[in-house]
């Protein structure tokens, strides 16, 4: 789903531009971002309800640690061009596939596979590599030096 | 709140430790999916889950501070507000530079993402990805470009990889299935 930023007025913009994190963990968090912004709780929660039928917001939740929460991976596989979409439907069915990119280069579907623990991680990708019949590239995070998807927004630019 | 034995905050907390438990386990699956967008959301998870609304904002900040929750809040969908210039950028660094140039790459405001992994030789030589999202292509190319002039990185082989359609973008999934 697409819309325009400008689609998105003040109150909008300054509901994603305060609460990407930070989320009031009270009773009634609505009405806590609602005196914050100086509007309404009924407000808030229907620009978030507007907002996630846009397709703006994802959702409004926990975004958890990948380490912690259970086992992840990065994942790249090489297919045809032509069959790309193909390939790509095929990884979306795998149970746990959170994120699955065509990229420009001679890997061109990139995907993250997220599962419980280790060993159901490992069964996963064997099942999808015999599916695929390709090898998968398999890169876990070794070393995170920096995740913050929660940026400021570049509305300016956007316009 | 009706309880027949009231709530100590060190019950709570002593519950909240435990992960696993099939109610805490619900309640991290009820979260992959996001808060319902009404008035009392705490309350309603817990109702779904099993537990007291009390016992689901001490796990909240518990697990914050613990780091399990990374963030809680508005899960912005990128490319839908035309943030669709995303570049991954794979470099080949020598192993004992590594770190290094990775926690200098992490220190520029444009790049979002920044961590190791393991080359897989022969296909695949690159150790450090990063990722630049931006609205424009030429313009995600040039703060690449001033990255690499910055800090010296000209010698370090390196690709952009470009997204080119995204088939599925959503919050990890790590709950068991039988819990949702």
């Amino acid at each position: 789903m697409h819309c325009h930023s400008h689609d998105l007025d003040m109150l909008d913009r300054r509901l994603i531009d305060s609460y990407q994190r930070g989320l009031p963990v009270c009773p009634r968090p609505f009405h806590a971002m609602a005196e914050c912004l100086g509007t309404s709780e009924a407000q808030v929660i229907d620009r978030l309800q507007r907002l996630q039928a846009l397709g703006v917001l994802s959702r409004v939740g926990a975004v958890f640690d990948h380490a912690m929460a259970g086992a992840s991976l990065l994942a790249a596989v090489a297919v045809p061009e032509e069959q790309r979409d193909a390939f790509a439907e095929l990884i979306n069915q795998t149970p746990g596939v959170n994120h699955n990119y065509a990229r420009e280069h001679h890997y061109n579907l990139w995907f993250v596979v997220t599962a419980p623990e280790e060993k159901s991680l490992a069964a996963r990708l064997t099942r999808l590599e015999a599916l695929l019949g390709r090898s998968i590239l398999r890169l876990p995070m070794e070393e995170s030096f920096h995740i913050d998807l929660a940026f400021t927004i570049p509305w300016a630019e956007l316009e | 709140m009706a309880t027949a034995t009231p709530l100590t905050l060190e019950t709570l907390e002593r519950d909240c430790r435990d992960h696993e438990s099939s109610a805490h386990l619900h309640l991290r699956a009820l979260l992959e999916e996001g808060l319902p967008l009404v008035a009392h959301p705490w309350q309603v998870l817990a109702e779904q889950c099993g537990l007291e609304e009390a016992e689901v904002m001490v796990c909240m900040q518990r697990w914050q501070e613990e780091g399990l929750i990374k963030r809680l809040g508005l899960v912005v969908r990128h490319r839908s507000l035309g943030i669709k210039a995303n570049a991954m950028v794979v470099w080949n660094v020598p192993d004992q530079d590594v770190t290094r140039v990775g926690h200098t790459l992490a220190q520029e405001t444009a790049v979002t993402l920044c961590y190791r992994r393991p080359r897989r030789l022969p296909e695949w030589p690159f150790n450090l990805f990063c990722m630049i999202h931006g609205v424009r292509r030429d313009q995600v190319l040039a703060q690449l470009e001033h990255i690499v002039q910055r800090h010296g990185l000209g010698g370090i082989e390196h690709q952009v990889l470009f997204s080119r359609h995204a088939y599925r973008q959503c919050g990890g999934r790590y709950a068991l299935e039988e819990t949702r």
